[in-house]
């Protein structure tokens, strides 16, 4: 009889222990299913039960997006990974570029400028506000706001250059001796 | 009187304060409180209160603090302290000398030498032991008749069973995610069906000159989740400032940090706790500023920007404490009207103090959030279920997006999580979730979410 009453005394601890959904994964819950985005930004879920961690393939295509602009990075698919912990919305989502790309505002290591993604976040904003904010650098390039300070330099100095560097270092061509990964789709 | 009652009664008075002292509050209650607070109320309206401690307010009486009725309603009350850090040493010790007899705390951190200064119940042979361990023996020495039961470790480390023994729960810590997660458990405790599950929380918090004391009453006023969207985040300098143009020492540090460290260490994120990662950080942060005639990088400054050290304020510490204990003291012995429910402090110039009822916030994630028990049958498929949930004349969902804990069941977006999540559609409910599982619900209908805690019925 005491065996019974031990293995019910284990059967409760075993509910109790249950894990709870955080307030944070909620909150990724609802931006997540309530997303509504372009074509061009793909997601995958390497583990779809998890969704903290995921990738975006954002593929800029101007055409869809801003029909009057010609846009540097059309054609290439640019990669990132997404990792969301549990004090987000208080932090904003970490969020890296996996290629090696030519770009004003993203370093060689996958760092990334964008003021949503550290001085300026607010909880009030969401993973859809990341999203389309970064798929806006590839749009519009910033070279007010360097991370990669030479192509900063390039695309404020000599646009025509600029945009020649970025269509080789897309091809995973060579660029001034660093070599950049094939992003073309 | 024995415990149980003494229990009871102690809940009643704190009942009665808010009901009959605290006007706003009543109003609050009857406006837009949930189902549970109506029905507290009217329970408490009930109560015969022959035996009631006097009531405070009308004539501004305060019975006299070593009456029987108080030293039974501090001795009834079992009140956990959360940290024995700066503001946890002057919070033992203001409830020790209050007269609360039975403590409990919980701190995982072990004393440093840098703590010495103002957390007055360590000495300097105490560095490197545990803060709630040395604290709870400090304060048991000095004050004779109190009990303090130490825990060192984690508050996650502790289940709903272990915070439910207390009747208030007092909060001195450092950190938001301690805060969000211990306000997440106290407001999910609560149960409709038995008011003492509502552990009232005292949450106090120091930043240099400032500081705040409030009074959280689980799903009744507004809960910590409530006012995130008012804190800013600390640190970050835009990180195109850090990498290019760097004009402050912490420019420099983040710089190491956060660009150097990563580069260098692909693999390895740096432990704040290790020196001699710390003093890599300080000397790469040091040979920028050279670079770039920066003065000021320091090994304690770098120390402090990594570790995000706020500078900590003695005083601060203790008035906010006082502030906490104040109510504390009030809540458990109805002798006075409690905080109403946010009070924020400034000592920059001068003194100055603004109280203030901090509303809830309607799509609260933590207490916005509706919980319904629902009755599952296990043969029956998850499509049919969201069926279910979307005729629901109460909710009227639109379109719902399922998940436990663990798992996804069925998420409406985005394409690549409705793909995968897509085939549980044809999957029974036995076989997608447990007896006691909580589903969390989210929906364009609802403000946040809904948690929908699963009975499952048995197989025909």
């Amino acid at each position: 009889m005491i065996k019974i009453w031990s293995m019910k005394a284990k059967e409760a601890a075993a509910e109790k222990k249950k894990p709870k959904t955080s307030a944070a994964q909620i909150r990724v819950q609802k931006d997540l299913a309530e997303l509504e985005i372009p074509s061009t930004i793909e997601m995958t879920f390497p583990d779809p039960a998890d969704i903290l961690n995921f990738e975006v393939r954002i593929s800029p295509d101007d055409a869809v997006l801003m029909p009057t602009h010609t846009g540097f990075y059309k054609g290439g698919q640019f990669h990132f990974t997404f990792n969301i912990n549990n004090n987000y919305p208080h932090e904003p989502p970490k969020v890296r570029c996996t290629q090696k790309i030519y770009h004003p505002n993203i370093d060689l290591e996958g760092n990334i400028c964008l003021n949503i993604l550290r001085e300026d976040w607010k909880p009030v904003l969401s993973l859809h506000s990341v999203l389309v904010g970064l798929q806006y650098l590839f749009l519009e390039p910033n070279a007010d706001d360097p991370l990669n300070k030479a192509a900063a330099e390039d695309l404020r100095s000599n646009r025509r250059a600029f945009e020649q560097n970025v269509r080789l270092s897309m091809r995973g061509g060579l660029h001034k001796g660093i070599s950049y990964d094939n992003v073309i789709a | 009187m024995t415990v149980p009652e003494a229990k009871r009664q102690r809940r009643e008075n704190m009942l009665d304060v808010q009901d009959e002292n605290n006007i706003s509050l009543q109003s609050n209650l009857h406006h837009e409180f949930n189902n549970n607070a109506d029905r507290v109320l009217e329970d408490s309206d009930m109560i015969d209160d022959s035996e009631e401690l006097e009531a405070p307010g009308e004539n501004g009486e305060i019975l006299p603090l070593d009456s029987d009725q108080i030293k039974t309603a501090l001795n009834a009350c079992k009140i956990l302290v959360i940290g024995a850090g700066g503001l946890g040493c002057e919070i033992l010790k203001n409830l020790a000398l209050t007269g609360f007899k039975d403590i409990h705390v919980i701190d995982m951190d072990t004393i440093d030498l840098s703590n010495l200064n103002r957390q007055f119940l360590f000495r300097s042979t105490d560095v490197g032991k545990s803060k709630a361990l040395v604290a709870s023996e400090f304060v048991m020495n000095r004050v004779p008749g109190i009990k303090i039961t130490p825990f060192f470790g984690k508050i996650q480390d502790k289940d709903e069973d272990y915070y439910s023994q207390f009747q208030i729960v007092i909060c001195g810590l450092d950190s938001i995610e301690a805060r969000r997660w211990i306000n997440a458990m106290l407001v999910n405790m609560v149960d409709d069906e038995s008011p003492e599950s509502l552990k009232p929380m005292i949450d106090g918090g120091t930043e240099g000159f400032k500081g705040q004391a409030r009074v959280i009453l689980p799903t009744i006023t507004s809960c910590y989740e409530c006012s995130l969207d008012m804190f800013n985040k600390p640190n970050s300098f835009p990180i195109c400032t850090i990498a290019n143009t760097p004009r402050l020492p912490e420019h420099c540090i983040e710089w190491a940090s956060v660009l150097e460290w990563p580069r260098v260490f692909p693999d390895q994120k740096y432990d704040t706790d290790n020196p001699e990662h710390i003093s890599w950080l300080y000397e790469k942060a040091s040979k920028r500023a050279q670079q770039f005639n920066i003065t000021g990088v320091t090994y304690f400054l770098t120390q402090g920007v990594v570790k995000n050290i706020i500078p900590a304020i003695a005083s601060t510490n203790a008035v906010i404490a006082a502030a906490c204990c104040n109510e504390a003291f009030k809540i458990a012995t109805s002798v006075a009207p409690f905080l109403n429910n946010y009070m924020m402090y400034t000592g920059n110039d001068g003194i100055y103090t603004y109280t203030f009822e901090h509303q809830k916030k309607p799509d609260c994630p933590v207490c916005g959030t509706i919980a319904i028990k629902i009755d599952v049958n296990p043969e029956m498929l998850l499509e049919d279920f969201l069926d279910v949930l979307k005729e629901k004349p109460d909710t009227q969902l639109k379109k719902p997006s399922l998940r436990t804990a663990t798992k996804s069941l069925y998420m409406q977006a985005p394409p690549a999580l409705e793909k995968a999540s897509r085939p549980n559609l044809l999957l029974k409910m036995g076989d997608l979730v447990g007896d006691g599982d909580e589903i969390t619900v989210t929906d364009v209908a609802l403000p946040v979410s809904m948690q929908l805690k699963v009975t499952m019925l048995k197989a025909q």
